[in-house]
């Protein structure tokens, strides 16, 4: 069973983490946990995003958040990957499997998952 | 809703817009009764809103914080046979109560309140969270964790790091008597 003596452990491994990764971040994912977004499945997508981006050693450069009601309730959940300042990518009706393939194809492969975008719906 | 944690999930959210600085999430059941609490500490509603809360169709983007929120843990209660409360003061803070008869056919299950919490925590780390669940009956148990409590260990390491919140996930899995 976990202690939170353990979390001594985590600080002393994060110490020259942190230092590090000041103003790397340039992706992020945003995720709407809205009313709408949660009665939709977003818990599970945030969580699917969180997770798979420290798996996949990306965490120094993916920020992933929430924010609030995005405006389009019945595409819930929707997932928005900003970037650089200039380029967004909307993903709508997001589950925990299609959060996956956009971790690996999207996030650290470059190319955006153009079936599950607004777009394209 | 699908299950009672999301309800509590998006409720907690509201005591996040009404910048409180500290949220209380206490649960306490029994083979019968399900009691939810959820308390803040945030800018609180005024006498006018708060008889509004439950009511869906008097939101206004101006209020924001009241929307379909309040409505489905209501409804999620009386369709139990249950009810909520609402205690409010502007400037103080706000608590819901909510109660749920377990066994009525109505009922939904609490589901994975585990992510709740950790989500709750990935999207307000600087909030200090108190969750609580204590059980008595059959599965007798109680399980607690204080965002302060962990705070204190960590120093500067921010509570969303990736490592910090899968450490709440094995920490409150093995609290519930799960395999971490």
């Amino acid at each position: 069973m976990k202690s939170l003596a353990e979390l001594a452990a985590i600080k002393e491994r994060m110490k020259d983490k942190i230092s590090l990764r000041k103003g790397e971040d340039n992706v992020r994912v945003v995720v709407g946990m809205a009313t709408c977004g949660i009665s939709a499945g977003a818990r599970a997508v945030l969580n699917a995003f969180v997770e798979g981006v420290a798996e996949n050693g990306l965490s120094d450069s993916v920020t992933v958040t929430q924010t609030g009601c995005i405006g389009m309730c019945a595409c819930e959940p929707i997932v928005e990957i900003f970037e650089g300042n200039e380029v967004k990518t909307t993903y709508v009706k997001v589950d925990a499997e299609k959060a996956k393939k956009i971790i690996s194809e999207h996030l650290k492969g470059g190319n955006v998952v153009k079936e599950y975008t607004a777009e394209n719906k | 809703m699908k299950e009672l944690s999301l309800n509590i999930l998006d409720i907690a959210e509201n005591s996040v817009r009404a910048m409180a600085e500290n949220i209380t999430v206490a649960l306490e059941e029994d083979d019968d009764i399900l009691m939810l609490s959820v308390r803040d500490d945030g800018c609180g509603m005024s006498k006018e809103l708060l008889e509004k809360a439950t009511d869906p169709f008097t939101t206004s983007r101006t209020n924001r914080r009241v929307g379909f929120g309040i409505p489905f843990l209501k409804y999620a209660a009386e369709r139990t046979g249950g009810y909520i409360v609402i205690g409010s003061s502007p400037g103080i803070g706000t608590e819901i109560k909510a109660l749920f008869y377990k066994k009525h056919i109505d009922y939904a299950p609490l589901g994975d309140v585990i992510s709740t919490v950790v989500t709750l925590i990935h999207g307000s780390p600087n909030i200090d969270i108190v969750f609580s669940h204590s059980i008595k009956g059959e599965n007798k148990r109680r399980v607690y964790l204080s965002t302060k409590d962990m705070r204190s260990v960590l120093g500067s390491v921010r509570l969303d790091e990736p490592e910090v919140l899968s450490w709440v996930r094995e920490y409150l899995l093995g609290q519930y008597g799960g395999e971490a």
